[in-house]
């Protein structure tokens, strides 16, 4: 096993460290990749509360758009919901990796001894923390305009819990892939969006199908699904991408 | 144990760097460049502005894919970002990963723990040690955007004090740095040779530094 490390004061004797002792374990490169960037959106509070505000105010419009026609209303609240969710994570993309990539921490995260694909999975994770948790938070209030009954609240919720980290892990492509591109964030709608279309499809759906009385089941399965293979495999992506961003 | 076979070949321990060329558009940057540096020696990068300094010292850390040639540590070709050069370099540019939102104390915490440096290491004492050696300590809790860029330097400098890694890579480490954090960096990486590390520098400056240093002026060609 391992011994602790020098701990004395003043300079550690870096020379000494060779390259393969020391132990890092990637669930820790995760944690320390959230905190990080958790802290620094919470330091920047204003970024996080305009997209959610973004989404309040699209998904209010609507009721004060077409008038108190309670079925048309009520119809059209999953589909005014998730698409309102789309365009508010797509606000927040750009912020991602677009400060790391100036300041030069994108560089430190790929010489990191973590693995690089973790490191951007802990900056998913917390992209989804501060831009997507939110909104499925926030979206019962939405949908009580809309009239939407307890039973399809819950549905919605759980459709966005489900499908919003998926919209992050498929943003994180697109963003990292734009970086440094002039106009890179209407590029990154551009890419993104149509791969967001599934997404939308399944989370509005499970919404509709419950309120058509039906079983919602398999459209909430299907997000789970995207869920776990987005999880696995858009990590890897995202490093390729910002490898190649840096080249 | 922890000891890999990676750590079992270290015996001599040898940056080797062979045949480097690097061309951006027309302009050849350097061709056919090789060098090599054992533990406790530094190399110093010298050469005019666009001389291929820093292009060079990207293509060390494995961030630029040069035109031709490698690198090898011990013998052993060391792949670009693989695991063996990420815990063997360290890199630090011109944009030195600062951010503006967080305090002294925090982007010093926050910078080495991407460096992978142990919980057990990050001790408040060790790291309070360290900002009061660059002259940070009464500032820690001010937000960096207050901070000069000279105190955003510092703020590497203690980075430099408790990273753990061996090849340290540093592109003008000194600017900005008043002529008293001039002597204390000279005296970290004295420090760091000393302890059987070793560094590439590319720098204006002549530094007093001890042991074995040998320059390589950079010239671009035509």
């Amino acid at each position: 096993m391992k011994s602790a490390p020098d701990v004395a004061l003043g300079p550690v004797q870096s020379g000494k460290g060779d390259p393969g002792e020391a132990e890092v374990a990637p669930e820790q490169g995760f944690m320390r990749a959230i905190a990080r960037d958790t802290r620094l959106a919470f330091r920047s509070k204003g970024e996080v509360i305009q997209a959610l505000v973004f989404f309040v105010v699209v998904v209010s419009l609507f009721p004060l758009a077409i008038g108190p026609e309670t079925a048309l209303l009520k119809r059209i609240a999953p589909g005014v919901v998730w698409v309102a969710a789309l365009l508010s994570v797509l606000l927040t993309l750009p912020r991602l990796f677009a400060s790391d990539y100036q300041d030069g921490t994108l560089e430190q995260l790929m010489l990191s001894p973590f693995p690089l694909p973790v490191m951007v999975a802990g900056k998913m994770g917390a992209h989804w923390l501060v831009s997507g948790l939110p909104l499925a938070l926030i979206a019962p209030l939405l949908g009580l305009q809309f009239g939407l009954d307890s039973r399809e609240l819950g549905v919605l919720v759980a459709s966005l819990i489900l499908g919003t980290p998926i919209l992050s892990m498929l943003g994180a492509i697109g963003a990292a892939l734009t970086l440094g591109v002039r106009g890179g964030s209407i590029l990154v709608a551009l890419l993104i969006l149509p791969l967001y279309i599934p997404v939308l499809i399944f989370g509005a759906g499970a919404v509709e199908t419950v309120a058509a009385g039906l079983d919602y089941g398999a459209n909430l399965s299907l997000l789970g699904a995207g869920l776990l293979i987005g999880g696995l495999t858009t990590p890897f992506a995202v490093a390729a991408a910002v490898k190649i961003s840096l080249d | 144990m922890a000891s890999s076979a990676v750590a079992r070949d270290l015996g001599a321990d040898e940056f080797r760097a062979e045949g480097l060329s690097l061309s951006r558009g027309p302009r050849g940057l350097f061709k056919d460049l090789s060098f090599q540096l054992r533990r406790g020696e530094a190399l110093i990068l010298r050469g005019a502005n666009g001389s291929g300094k820093t292009s060079l010292l990207r293509v060390l850390a494995g961030f630029t894919t040069p035109d031709a040639g490698a690198l090898f540590w011990n013998q052993q070709c060391l792949k670009p970002l693989a695991i063996t050069s990420r815990r063997l370099l360290f890199y630090v540019a011109h944009a030195n990963a600062i951010k503006d939102e967080l305090s002294a104390l925090e982007n010093l915490q926050d910078a080495l723990r991407i460096d992978g440096v142990a919980s057990a290491a990050l001790s408040p004492a060790t790291i309070l040690h360290a900002l009061d050696r660059v002259g940070l300590l009464s500032q820690r809790h001010l937000l960096a955007r207050k901070l000069s860029q000279g105190q955003k330097r510092r703020i590497g400098l203690a980075r430099l004090m408790l990273v753990d890694k061996p090849f340290w890579l540093l592109d003008e480490p000194t600017n900005a740095l008043d002529a008293e954090g001039v002597e204390l960096f000279a005296g970290i990486v004295n420090r760091h040779l000393a302890g059987g590390g070793m560094a590439c520098i590319a720098s204006h400056l002549t530094m007093p530094l001890q042991g074995t240093s040998s320059e390589l002026k950079l010239r671009a060609s035509a």
